[in-house]
């Protein structure tokens, strides 16, 4: 019996390490002892080296020490690749205390008709369907990215801090600085 | 340049928001989604190629055994297409799948079931889907676990698949059960999807013609995803 409507989404649950970090969940030697995303920058690329460092919050204000966060983006220049020397894409895990987890990567360009932004995915026990959300810069004129504005009042969740020690972002499922995730 | 990739239907997903599955009540957001088509940075992704694999990644019999030994419970072969809403297959993507072992217990800190590990199972696999979409696993059959939830939970047998598309938009995380098995009505996380037909669609069947006589049985499981260009092709024709 044939089906040609998408499956159906599921929760990745609280043992998704063992699949796509294996190496984290403390599998020893799993796909020779290196987790697949967990380096974005592999050579010596042009471009601006930063820190993303991410924390989920829950609806109880909780950091969330179990998800997986994916990150998808364009190369300095705006276009996604392949760049030589560059992952694209980067998967860590939140650190089960800390609640952080930490993308070192470059500086996005801005793609044809869009602002600087990193695509995020996270996946995690209690998320039926991963959520979607985006990155975007403080220094840049976000509201000229016809996603950003789609947000509206709501798009200031999207924009990431500026510290000494790199961009920091919160990301909050509820409360009254709900992110804004996408259907897209 | 890629074309447009087919909008997700969301009501055949399970909503944020499943209070029989408990987790969700503070994992989810209270806002919709908002809605955009998707940009280039939806419909580019990440490519993987044959070479990052290793010979025994697609076995999860042997991939974390020691020499000469093996995984125990029942053996299978998990396999099927990787195709999109448009009847294509998609090839060269990344599918990897996690489990828990015979007796129903991860190789996890966080799991405490009392169903002992197995030294010879580690629980993850992966694989790259060939020219036509088809994809291969070797592993054990999953036993069912308990789980915090509503008091007297258990999980039915089940594989979790992480699924790789042309575009990021067609990323997927889902979870496959077994025929037959009763949990699967009984389940809170099974049952946060709203249809059974979509249901249905996460149920492998056993597959005789598959199966290894005297080796190995076989169950077959089709994954879909997003469909992309067609859809926007027929769209403008009944528009005309
Ligand atoms: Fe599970």
């Amino acid at each position: 019996m044939a089906n040609f409507k998408e499956s159906a989404s599921q929760t990745a649950g609280p043992y998704v390490h063992i699949g796509c970090v294996p190496t984290f969940a403390g599998l020893e030697g799993m796909y020779g002892g290196k987790d697949l995303g967990n380096t974005m920058i592999t050579g010596n690329p042009a471009g601006k080296r930063i820190t993303l460092c991410l924390r989920v919050i829950d609806a109880a204000g909780e950091p969330m020490t179990d998800a997986m966060i994916e990150a998808w983006q364009p190369g300095p220049e705006g276009s996604f690749g392949p760049t030589e020397g560059f992952n694209h894409w980067g998967r860590q895990p939140t650190d089960a205390e800390t609640g952080e987890a930490i993308f070192k990567t470059l500086m996005p360009g801005a793609p044809t008709g869009q602002t600087p932004h990193i695509l995020l995915w996270i996946a995690a026990r209690g998320i039926n369907m991963a959520l979607i959300t985006r990155v975007y810069f403080p220094e840049n004129d976000n509201a000229a990215d016809p996603v950003f504005a789609i947000a509206g009042e709501r798009a200031a969740t999207l924009v990431a801090e500026k510290t000494d020690n790199g961009y920091v972002h919160t990301i909050h499922l509820q409360g009254d600085h709900e992110t804004v995730f996408f259907d897209v | 340049m890629t074309g447009l990739i087919s909008a997700r239907d969301l009501d055949w997903h399970p909503a944020p928001l499943a209070p029989d599955y408990r987790s969700s009540i503070l994992r989810s957001p209270a806002h919709a989604l908002l809605h955009y088509d998707p940009t280039e940075t939806e419909m580019t992704g990440p490519t993987f190629g044959h070479n990052m694999l290793g010979a025994l990644d697609d076995n999860l019999i042997l991939n974390y055994a020691n020499p000469g030994e093996a995984a125990i419970g029942p053996r299978i072969i998990v396999h099927g297409k990787l195709i999109d809403e448009d009847r294509r297959p998609l090839p060269g993507k990344l599918i990897e799948v996690w489990q828990a072992n015979a007796g129903g217990r991860y190789r996890h800190k966080k799991d405490g079931y009392t169903a002992p590990l197995d030294p010879n199972f580690g629980g993850c696999g992966r694989c790259i889907s060939g020219e036509d979409g088809s994809y291969s696993f070797q592993t054990i059959q999953p036993g069912p676990y308990p789980w915090p939830n509503g008091g007297n939970d258990w999980r039915p047998a089940h594989i979790h698949f992480s699924v790789f598309g042309d575009g990021f938009a067609q990323r997927l995380i889902t979870q496959m059960y077994f025929e037959g098995d009763p949990h699967i009505a009984l389940c809170p996380i099974v049952q946060s999807i709203p249809s059974t037909q979509a249901i249905n669609t996460l149920v492998a069947r056993l597959d005789m013609s598959n199966t290894i006589p005297m080796d190995i049985r076989a169950y077959r499981f089709d994954i879909v995803l997003r469909g992309r260009n067609q859809t926007l092709f027929e769209n403008k024709m009944e528009g005309l």
